[in-house]
């Protein structure tokens, strides 16, 4: 009896939560992004492929915050796919390092042209912490070309989702 | 039609035998080839005359064997077999002249070759008991000898003819039992004879003598308990011999069926045919499973023959019942599917096995796990192996798809027809023809996908070429023949009419709508296979069509997708194993893999392990291991326990006899 008083008084509280979503989500009309052209050709729905190219994982963090249902990016049009032939770009964090270079490249080069490319966290800008690290290729700007970047050391899931629907114009 | 060309036949058989003992090695090849597809042709225009209603041609020459005449008499339905025989026959002795697989070219096997060809095209036209018997057995013996070719270099192979040749053996005696229990109470041993008395015979007598036709023909013709030696002897045996043994010879197991079930003895119970059909159920079943799981090539296909033909069978039963029950349009139409559908397995399983060899000879294995990437290094070849194997899915335009939908219809417009037995053997029926075909498709996917798409997977897979144009061609013609006879079954469907004809009851109308559409008279099912391809052509140029409407600008090639590794080798590929493991886990109870886990573990401490193993093979299938592997084991036990008895004492043998007169003196006196 108890155990399930205390079981229903969770479900309760996540509901309340749930209902209390970040108020400023729901209210921010889309930021105008730099990125225009790309919203007007995206229409509302981005769909992302996530390459973690050296991060420590508070990006990652962040990004699973983003579409958990707290924040629920999706309702927003935003989506992580699993393959980069389904996406409309990637979502790339973390200081490249020289492994996973080669791959980078060749998941940009795997995904449908015209490809966006929108980068999470300060170490994705400028390599952060790790920058002359022996394992460091350089930032992802150094790699592939960016359209976008989220600063932030993480950036919060607001910033994130923000910043995402400036892109997709929703 | 005169019988000049029968016998034309079975002299440039033997002349071909007698040249490849005797000419020397410079012209052998040429002197068995030569007079081996002459024979093929007479053979085959004189089942040609037959089926296009030219009437029986006879021939009966005294004094060849002692006792009896040799005679033979080709009517509609020996001359369909025949015809399949001799265009197989054809196909494969072409290809044998690219072939540089093991020993065919030696004396042994020139010799053979010749004869076995000839015996196959002639057994069909047997028209009394030792004829028949004769030249089955020389099938029997020469097909042994081919199939030994390669003894010498391999141990499995020796394996494999001894398999064969008991098998075959005992089938061949069980037939020689059968026909001499009819020719003993017929009073002659002419087929006329034996089918003038065989219905009227005594039940004991036609129950066995068609229980011992069922096990020696359902031996030859890969019936499932009886086909342990099929996927032993067909891959290990030369490629071409292996095309004819398998689009040939299991042939005439079913022919053999027909003709002592249906047309010696007339029809016959009920039981006889429901036991045809659940054995030919089970053979398509069990030979779809181990085809699915197969990772040789030749031995996935010779698999799938003991399936093809229990589909055979099924059709030959349904039309026993049908017979049995009074239904004769039904019972002609079940006969026709299960003839046409030898003549499609013929074609499609030909193309099927010369061009699995010529992907042997040309990838230097037939294990599907060391080939890969042949479609583009063998452009011609795996082009007629993706058609065999579409045919052999019985995908429309193709061949396969007609028997199977005639077969089917059959069975459905079976239902009812008779009593409980019929009412639940026709929706099994129809249920096995289902899962078979997909499980067939599911085999071909892989036989496809593994072994002529991907990368290669072996050294000998990266270094093939296109064989030389003598083994494409023929197993080309034949693919070419599976799109013909898939798009206008109508130029065989009447010949295949007048040969089921021959062993159904009479006075039956046209059963069939045969133009170009095909149908069941009074029902409303047609297949029209000129429609349905002209269908397909049309449905892709629309799609290609629409794709060059939506496509704006140029297409950006780039490499497939690997999850950005930095090289994808053939080791990340699906191997045969790995592809076929799903199905195997799902029919675990019935294919049961040997599985083998070896751990072993490092000399300091038994909680670290230094490597695992894990085998899993499935060299020998569940009735082998569980039928005839413990029966021999018993009979060495008793061989043993007799030796023991026979020491070569000379004391012990005076023993036995001074016991035996005992013995005799207590029962006696």
């Amino acid at each position: 009896m108890f155990l399930s008083i205390m079981r229903l008084g969770g479900v309760v509280e996540m509901a309340r939560r749930l209902r209390n979503r970040p108020e400023t989500i729901r209210a921010t009309p889309p930021a105008p992004g730099p990125a225009a052209a790309a919203a007007r050709r995206l229409r509302g729905s981005l769909q992302l492929r996530h390459v973690d190219a050296g991060s420590c994982n508070g990006c990652e963090l962040e990004i699973g915050g983003t579409f958990s249902p707290v924040y629920d990016a999706e309702r927003f049009g935003l989506r992580l796919e699993a393959s980069p032939r389904h996406a409309d770009g990637l979502l790339v964090t973390g200081p490249v390092t020289r492994n996973m270079a080669g791959p980078l490249r060749r998941t940009l080069e795997a995904v449908p042209r015209p490809a966006v490319v929108v980068t999470v966290g300060d170490c994705a800008a400028g390599c952060g912490v790790f920058r002359g690290g022996y394992g460091v290729e350089g930032a992802v700007g150094d790699v592939v070309d960016v359209d976008l970047h989220i600063p932030g050391c993480p950036p919060d899931p607001a910033a994130i989702t923000a910043a995402l629907r400036g892109l997709a114009g929703r | 039609m005169s019988p000049d060309l029968l016998a034309a036949t079975g002299l440039l058989g033997l002349a071909g035998s007698a040249g490849g003992a005797v000419v020397g090695l410079r012209f052998r090849i040429p002197v068995v080839a030569g007079t081996t597809v002459a024979a093929c042709a007479c053979g085959l225009v004189t089942a040609g005359g037959v089926l296009s209603g030219g009437g029986p041609v006879t021939l009966e020459v005294g004094g060849i064997m002692p006792l009896s005449g040799f005679s033979l008499s080709l009517d509609p339905l020996g001359a369909l077999f025949t015809a399949v025989t001799a265009v197989i026959g054809i196909c494969a002795v072409i290809f044998s002249l690219g072939y540089h697989g093991p020993g065919l070219a030696g004396r042994p096997a020139s010799t053979a070759l010749p004869l076995f060809v000839t015996s196959m095209l002639l057994v069909p036209a047997a028209s009394s008991v030792t004829t028949f018997l004769v030249l089955w057995e020389l099938m029997a013996l020469s097909s042994l000898i081919l199939v030994l070719s390669d003894q010498r270099r391999r141990a499995e192979v020796q394996r494999a003819g001894e398999w064969y040749a008991a098998m075959t053996q005992a089938g061949a005696a069980a037939i020689l039992l059968a026909l001499v229990l009819l020719a003993g109470h017929a009073g002659g041993q002419s087929f006329a004879a034996l089918a003038g008395h065989g219905p009227g015979m005594a039940s004991w007598v036609r129950n066995g003598a068609f229980l011992l036709a069922l096990v020696g023909f359902g031996s030859k013709a890969g019936m499932v308990p009886l086909h342990v030696w099929l996927p032993r002897a067909h891959p290990e045996a030369p490629g071409p011999v292996s095309a004819l043994m398998s689009a040939a010879m299991v042939n005439l197991g079913i022919y053999g069926i027909i003709r002592v079930g249906d047309g010696l003895l007339g029809g016959g119970p009920e039981w006889w045919w429901l036991t045809v059909m659940g054995l030919g159920a089970i053979s398509a079943l069990f030979g779809a499973l181990h085809s699915t799981t197969s990772t040789d090539l030749k031995r996935l296909l010779a698999y799938s023959t003991t399936d093809n033909m229990g589909l055979v069978l099924l059709g030959v039963g349904a039309s026993g019942i049908f017979a049995d029950t009074g239904h004769r349009a039904l019972a002609l139409i079940a006969l026709v599917a299960a003839l046409l559908h030898v003549v499609f397995h013929a074609v499609f399983k030909g193309s099927l096995f010369l061009a699995a060899a010529s992907l042997e000879q040309g990838g230097g294995s037939r294990r599907l796990d060391d080939l890969g990437g042949l479609l583009r290094r063998m452009p011609v070849t795996g082009t007629v192996f993706l058609v065999g194997s579409l045919a052999i899915s019985a995908l429309p335009p193709l061949c396969g798809f007609v028997s199977e939908w005639l077969l089917l219809q059959a069975m459905l417009h079976g239902l009812p027809t008779g009593d409980v037995a019929v009412a639940v053997a026709m929706p099994l029926g129809v249920a096995v023809l289902a899962l078979t075909g997909g499980l067939t498709a599911a085999t071909f996917v892989k036989a496809v996908g593994i072994g002529l798409l991907g990368q290669p997977r072996s050294r000998g897979a990266v270094d093939a070429s296109e064989v030389p144009a003598a083994m494409w061609a023929p197993s080309g013609v034949l693919a070419l023949g599976c799109l013909a006879l898939g798009v206008a079954p109508v130029t065989l469907v009447p010949a295949v009419l007048r040969a089921a004809r021959v062993v159904t009851p009479a006075g039956v109308g046209d059963p069939l709508r045969h133009g170009w559409r095909l149908g069941l008279a009074g029902s409303r099912g047609v297949l029209d296979p000129v429609l349905l391809g002209l269908g397909l052509v049309a449905a892709v140029a629309v799609a290609a069509g629409a794709r060059r409407l939506v496509q704006r600008g140029p297409v950006r090639r780039t490499a497939a997708w690997g999850c950005g590794r930095e090289a994808q080798t053939s080791r990340m590929e699906y191997t045969a194993t790995s592809f076929a493991e799903p199905l195997v886990r799902v029919f675990d109870d019935v294919v049961r893999p040997n599985r083998h886990l070896d751990v072993s573990h490092t000399s300091e401490s038994r909680y670290y392990v230094e490597s695992i193993e894990y085998h899993s093979s499935l060299d020998d299938d569940a009735f082998e291991r569980r039928g005839y592997l413990p029966a021999l084991a018993a009979l060495r036990r008793w061989g043993d326990l007799a030796r023991r008895a026979q020491n070569g004492s000379v004391h012990r043998y005076l023993a036995f006899g001074l016991v035996a007169l005992l013995v005799v003196l207590v029962v006696v006196g």
